[in-house]
């Protein structure tokens, strides 16, 4: 077991996330999905810097793609909102898996609102990776160094994605909208190193697909719960067993 | 839709339909949370009910592909992804190295197969 990695102050923690982020391979995934994500918003005619601002305060690319694309549809408020909550179901599990690993027993709960908020899918699978390598005492502020390193950059390009809009050739934004799966896939495999965590991937990888080809309604949060469940009673059963 | 932007201002539609519904399942997971160390079986469940839902995802996302990805044909995607994924276990687990592969070989099998 190697020592955890500890820091002389809150800032120098916060700092090394920052860090952390802009040499992450999530970098290249958030710039290219928000320059996707500006383009889009300047197609429906969005300003760029109410973009701006739906990134810091919605701060999940799905749920900002549904809402900007159904209010351009023409969705009414209510509708745009329940597709948007939806989707944001998957944050809850997220957020109960990563606060028991962010905190320390002495951490008030107004200083984990900034964590919950910046709660993500890039944020939450590299915490999991990183975390258990730094001194607790500084997980927090080398978590919010984390997470603004990743919105500062989908800001950014954000905005690059409004003013370059017309101009992306067709192969150029496949490339872009495959960024993201690519790297979510290889991260979630590098970072499963138990059983139950390769066994969740493998379960929803299987039934994921298949809900969606029978197009059940919220395939995903059934994804969720039917594969994390059994991934979760093999784990029990193993437990049990030895 | 553009009637209320216009009526309620678009900031405020944010706050209602975008910023609200979305934030609500974060603080309840933060009040869920509270009190529950890192064994406890609510937080190993649902670490991985998150991890399916996030499998779900990338499976969706290169199944089921939307815009202009939907344009290269589903086997260039699934041998793509075969791709990163081979040269990630060749290259010690290297995301990045993974990556890269992926798009190469979805930029020269797009090049070919694009319709």
């Amino acid at each position: 077991m190697v020592a955890p990695r500890t820091f002389s102050s809150s800032l120098a923690a916060y700092v090394a996330g920052v860090r952390s982020a802009w040499t992450s391979v999530f970098m290249v995934v958030l710039a290219g999905t928000y320059i996707g994500m500006g383009a889009l918003a300047h197609g429906v005619g969005l300003s760029s810097w109410w973009l701006a601002v739906s990134t810091i305060l919605v701060w999940a690319a799905p749920a900002q793609l549904i809402m900007i694309s159904a209010l351009s549809l023409g969705g009414t408020l209510l509708e745009v909102a329940i597709a948007v909550t939806l989707s944001a179901m998957r944050l809850f599990p997220m957020v109960v898996a990563l606060l028991p690993l962010v905190r320390t027993p002495q951490t008030r709960l107004r200083t984990m609102l900034l964590p919950t908020h910046f709660t993500s899918i890039s944020m939450w699978v590299e915490s999991l990776r990183l975390l258990p390598g730094i001194d607790r005492d500084f997980r927090v502020p080398f978590c919010n160094g984390l997470s603004s390193g990743y919105m500062g950059t989908a800001v950014v390009f954000g905005f690059a994605g409004y003013y370059l809009a017309a101009g992306l050739p067709p192969l150029l934004a496949g490339v872009l909208l495959f960024l993201t799966p690519l790297s979510f896939f290889l991260s979630t495999v590098r970072n499963s190193r138990t059983l139950i965590d390769v066994l969740a991937l493998v379960f929803g990888f299987a039934v994921g697909p298949l809900f969606t080809y029978w197009h059940v309604d919220l395939d995903l949060l059934w994804t969720g719960l039917i594969g994390g469940t059994a991934a979760y009673i093999v784990h029990r059963i193993r437990r049990v067993a030895s | 839709m553009k009637q209320a932007m216009l009526d309620l201002g678009p900031y405020l539609v944010l706050i209602l339909v975008g910023f609200l519904p979305n934030e609500v399942w974060r603080l309840v997971g933060l009040l869920t949370a509270r009190g529950l160390d890192e064994d406890a079986e609510l937080v190993i469940w649902s670490r991985a009910a998150a991890n399916a839902i996030l499998a779900g995802v990338i499976a969706k996302l290169i199944l089921f592909s939307t815009g202009e990805l939907a344009s290269i044909p589903l086997t260039v995607r699934l041998v793509a992804a075969t791709c990163a994924f081979v040269a990630f276990m060749l290259m010690k687990r290297s995301v990045f190295a993974g990556v890269l592969a992926g798009e190469a070989a979805l930029v020269v099998g797009g090049l070919i197969f694009a319709h």
